[in-house]
């Protein structure tokens, strides 16, 4: 397989588990704190409001999509080059799509972590 | 952050790491997936450590689920990334896989990266509107409301 379809497979990875990740943090920011939830309504309305909530539902959709293409692209490259690459490039992708779409503020501290830990995954694999 | 969301963290990176390294030890089982064998794989939900390991990434979901439920994804995702440090150690004591200098560095790096978000706050004011579900009958009431 060419460089250019693996690297293509990679960014379907990234897009699709980066817009996973997202979806999925914000139906928990909206269905609020569980431990509280679970403390007035108990563990069935836990379960109740987190299954029919869309953004929870699509959000599995494309972890699903995700887990397909790193499947995918595993069959054409080694799994030393496909993890390592779509962990950390996801860390970076999901700091720049939280403050994009979740508006959370990713200051100095959280973008220096993001860095550090994808780097960190690079050297994990070797 | 309190005790116990710690603890959840913690969690998130436990189940994580010892799932996939669970998952790892069962797929030795099994060999390489080729395309004359592929089919066989449905077979190997059986094997008991692949079992244990689908029950492990169910609990490390649950808890993953609640750390964002009151933490933001950006303070989650490199809080949690520890797991790939026990993944590390883990396969290099229970699958005998080499840990070499680079992955050292390696685990370094991701302890540096969790140690300077881990310090900071955890959740950022949002300006997301509150979700609450709907049930049938203020739906009724609502739309009633609203043609009258």
């Amino acid at each position: 397989m060419t460089g250019t379809a693996i690297w293509a497979g990679v960014a379907a990875i990234v897009i699709t588990a980066t817009t996973g990740d997202v979806l999925q943090a914000r139906a928990m920011k909206e269905i609020g704190d569980l431990g509280a939830i679970r403390k007035s309504q108990g563990i069935l309305e836990i379960a109740r409001r987190v299954l029919i909530n869309p953004w929870f539902l699509s959000g599995l959709f494309f972890m699903a999509l995700a887990f397909f293409s790193l499947l995918v692209t595993l069959s054409w490259e080694d799994v030393s080059i496909v993890g390592p690459a779509s962990a950390s490039l996801t860390f970076i992708a999901n700091a720049l799509a939280a403050r994009l779409f979740l508006k959370e503020r990713v200051d100095h501290r959280r973008w220096l972590a993001a860095l550090f830990v994808a780097g960190g995954v690079v050297l994990l694999a070797h | 952050m309190t005790f116990r969301k710690y603890l959840i963290l913690a969690a998130v990176a436990v189940f994580a790491s010892c799932g996939d390294v669970c998952l790892a030890r069962g797929m030795r089982d099994f060999g390489a997936v080729t395309a004359a064998n592929w089919h066989q794989l449905f077979g190997i939900v059986l094997n008991p450590w692949v079992l244990t390991g689908i029950g492990l990434l169910l609990l490390f979901f649950g808890s993953y689920l609640t750390a964002l439920s009151w933490a933001d994804l950006t303070f989650v995702l490199p809080a949690t990334a520890l797991s790939y440090v026990l993944m590390a150690l883990l396969a290099g004591l229970l699958l005998h896989e080499n840990v070499t200098f680079s992955r050292w560095l390696g685990i370094a790096l991701v302890t540096v990266g969790v140690g300077s978000v881990a310090s900071g706050p955890a959740v950022t004011p949002t300006t997301l509107p509150k979700w609450e579900p709907r049930d049938p009958e203020t739906r009724i009431s609502k739309s009633a409301g609203s043609d009258a």
